[in-house]
């Protein structure tokens, strides 16, 4: 579905990325961990056109998407709930979904309000609330709502764990399996919580400056002696 | 015990109040030893200006501001460790108008349909409500830019001198009416719009006000210098006025048309026109509410207010910022250029110095004031801040004064403008929900 091949970013003269190859299938949830600075949330803003990639190529469904600008990226299918939420706050909870609709067909509206509010019932009482009024938990939902009011094939998550709390970390990666299995949206994670992470996706990537260090099914990392040692033991390698 | 450390702590808090209150006087009297202190009055007998020197006015300008600084200062510290509060009154106020603010809307249209026949209503009454509607226009149409798409603009002004030249040239070189003129003059401020838009939309915040406060000042010099085309600094003189129906207001109509008196059979009066006018840019100014705040509920409001909170986020959401900018300017600047034209045709005359930055600041200090995106609150603004300095013709040259001291009384208390509350462009039918 997406393939990533011999990306490289740059900031400036820094190399963020250096030439990274990554593969996402249909149906799949996939994640990135690493620890911060590794590039983890580069390559997912790179995937969306901006930093653009220098060098190396970004297909997804078999077109050539790396010279695309961001909003027409997100009008193929890909919806991204950004590093920091970056909800509107002062915009309601429903002025939110709004915009997340835009590139969607107005008709089909109503259901997808329906089917986000289903998966997080919290926003449904908090519909008319400003964003900025929401709980950081509350935000992190709203994001994801949002993202998924565009009907996207593929979902692309900049750690959606990021300051919360356990429980609610919990909720929401419930909540992800629940979008991948029910409404088959591929997803495309990025996480520093490399528990939660691997055990719900797929499969997984390591990151470390900017190259993939490690590859595998979510299962064997977890059982991967480095990266317990690494990502899950709270020590460091 | 406790007595001496207050007698301590007092004794600590008198010097530096002190010390402010002379620092105080001392700025005061380095402003105004020049500003009030000297006069320049005509000399007898047509000899040029003299200066007169007004030594009592300094004196009574340090007294006040040193006694003034002193008691305030006694005041800080009396309340020392307390938060500088909005007024209860006024917030409650401000509370009491967003609540009421759709009655307020149609009383207030109602209001402005009777005013012309109301008993107080006399040729100055009406000149001062035509002046207010016009900046009403202009303040809903910057607010577009402004106050919607967050992208501040300090050369809005621009946009007007446009609207206005652009009926002046096409009356004066191709007979164009007032109502032939009108759409084109809107035409040609949004492409205007949309020029000054290009090379600034990478800009935010304050960069992009410095470049739209030099594309405002670029118009009017070329206004003043290219004068084989505009008129230069003379301007342009006989524009014509706008017509009822083809129907002029004249006493004597030229052959074969009915003027306006004899089609109704009324007394010639030329209060008809100032009548007619002021319903003209009444009804130019519904229209701009009536479609902006349409354009709010349309993807491209909501797309313009997203982009104020957070242009990343709405990159992301698939929203094309370029054009969503460049929409917002074209359509700020197209009503911009609409109360330009009816400038124009109103005054009769046009010249460079009716567009200067002041007018802009006005207009911008109209948006801010009223609270950015609110359309009652642009109204409210603007009737504060034209009819202010009408009210203060009595305080002569301290009525500058008085408008810079409502201004800074509205920023300290109600920082985010008079009506700050936004009102949501989309609800739904209380469905579930849980409140």
């Amino acid at each position: 579905m997406l393939t990533v091949s011999g990306v490289h970013t740059f900031y400036g003269n820094i190399e963020a990325l250096k030439g990274v190859d990554i593969e996402v299938g249909v149906g799949e949830i996939v994640t990135i961990i690493g620890a911060n600075g590794a590039g983890k949330s580069t390559l997912l803003m790179t995937i969306c056109g901006r930093p653009r990639a220098a060098r190396g190529r970004i297909v997804f469904e078999g077109r050539d998407i790396t010279h695309m600008p961001t909003f027409e990226i997100v009008r193929l299918g890909i919806a991204q709930s950004p590093e920091g939420r970056r909800i509107f706050p002062r915009m309601t909870v429903l002025e939110n979904l709004q915009m997340g609709a835009t590139v969607a067909d107005p008709s089909r509206f109503a259901d997808d309000l329906e089917r986000v509010f289903t998966l997080f019932p919290i926003l449904r009482q908090r519909q008319n609330q400003r964003g900025g009024t929401l709980s950081g938990g509350e935000q992190q939902m709203l994001a994801i709502g949002r993202a998924l009011m565009a009907r996207p094939r593929l979902l692309l998550l900049d750690e959606p764990s990021l300051g919360l709390a356990p429980l609610v970390v919990k909720q929401i990666f419930e909540v992800i399996r629940e979008i991948n299995e029910q409404q088959k949206v591929t997803v495309f994670l990025v996480e520093q919580n490399a528990f939660h992470a691997l055990k719900l996706a797929h499969r997984g990537y390591v990151m470390q400056t900017g190259r993939i260090t490690l590859a595998g099914t979510g299962r064997e990392l977890l059982a991967n002696k480095e990266v317990r040692a690494a990502y899950l033991e709270g020590g460091h390698a | 015990m406790a007595a001496i450390a207050e007698t301590a702590t007092s004794r600590l808090q008198l010097g530096p109040i002190f010390r402010d209150a002379v620092l105080a006087a001392l700025v005061a009297l380095v402003l105004s030893g020049p500003i009030m202190g000297l006069q320049t009055a005509d000399a007898s007998g047509g000899q040029g200006l003299v200066l007169n020197f007004r030594p009592a006015w300094v004196l009574w300008t340090v007294g006040v501001v040193f006694v003034g600084r002193l008691l305030l200062g006694f005041w800080w510290a009396h309340r020392a460790g307390r938060a500088v509060e909005t007024p209860r009154a006024l917030k409650a106020l401000g509370a009491f108008l967003a609540r009421i603010e759709t009655p307020l809307g149609y009383a207030g249209v109602g209001f402005a349909i009777a005013l012309p026949f109301l008993w107080f209503a006399d040729r100055y009454v009406i000149d001062v409500a035509t002046t207010v509607l016009i900046y009403v226009m202009l303040g809903w149409g910057l607010n577009v830019v402004v106050g919607l798409a967050g992208l501040l603009d300090l050369g809005y002004v621009a946009f007007y001198a446009v609207g206005a030249y652009s009926f002046a040239l096409l009356a004066h070189h191709f007979q164009f009416t007032f109502w032939e003129a009108l759409p084109l003059a809107g035409a040609f401020a949004a492409f205007f719009g949309i020029v000054l838009g290009f090379p600034v939309l990478r800009l935010r915040g304050d960069y992009l006000a410095i470049v739209t406060l030099g594309f405002g000042e670029i118009i009017r010099i070329v206004l003043i210098n290219w004068w084989h085309v505009t008129g230069g600094p003379n301007g342009i003189s006989n524009i014509p006025r706008p017509s009822f129906f083809g129907m002029p207001f004249q006493r004597n109509a030229p052959e074969g048309v009915t003027t306006f008196h004899q089609f109704f059979g009324l007394e010639f009066s030329p209060e008809h026109r100032i009548i007619f006018l002021y319903f003209v840019i009444l009804a130019l100014a519904l229209i701009t509410n009536l479609f902006t705040l349409r354009l709010r509920r349309l993807p491209i409001g909501r797309a313009w207010e997203a982009l104020r909170e957070d242009e990343i986020a709405c990159r992301a959401l698939g929203i094309n910022p370029t054009n969503t900018k460049l929409s917002a300017f074209a359509i700020g600047a197209m009503l911009g250029g609409f109360a330009g034209a009816f400038f124009a045709t109103r005054q009769g005359f046009i010249s460079p110095e009716s567009f200067t930055f002041i007018e802009s600041a006005i207009i911008l200090a109209i948006v801010v004031l009223g609270g950015m995106g609110s359309q009652t609150g642009v109204v409210l603004a603007a009737l504060v801040l034209v009819t202010l300095p009408e009210f203060g013709r009595q305080f002569a040259e301290f009525r500058m004064l008085l408008f810079g001291a409502a201004m800074v009384a509205i920023m300290v208390w109600r920082p985010r403008g008079l009506l700050a509350y936004r009102e949501p462009s989309i609800r739904l039918h209380r469905k579930g929900s849980g409140a």
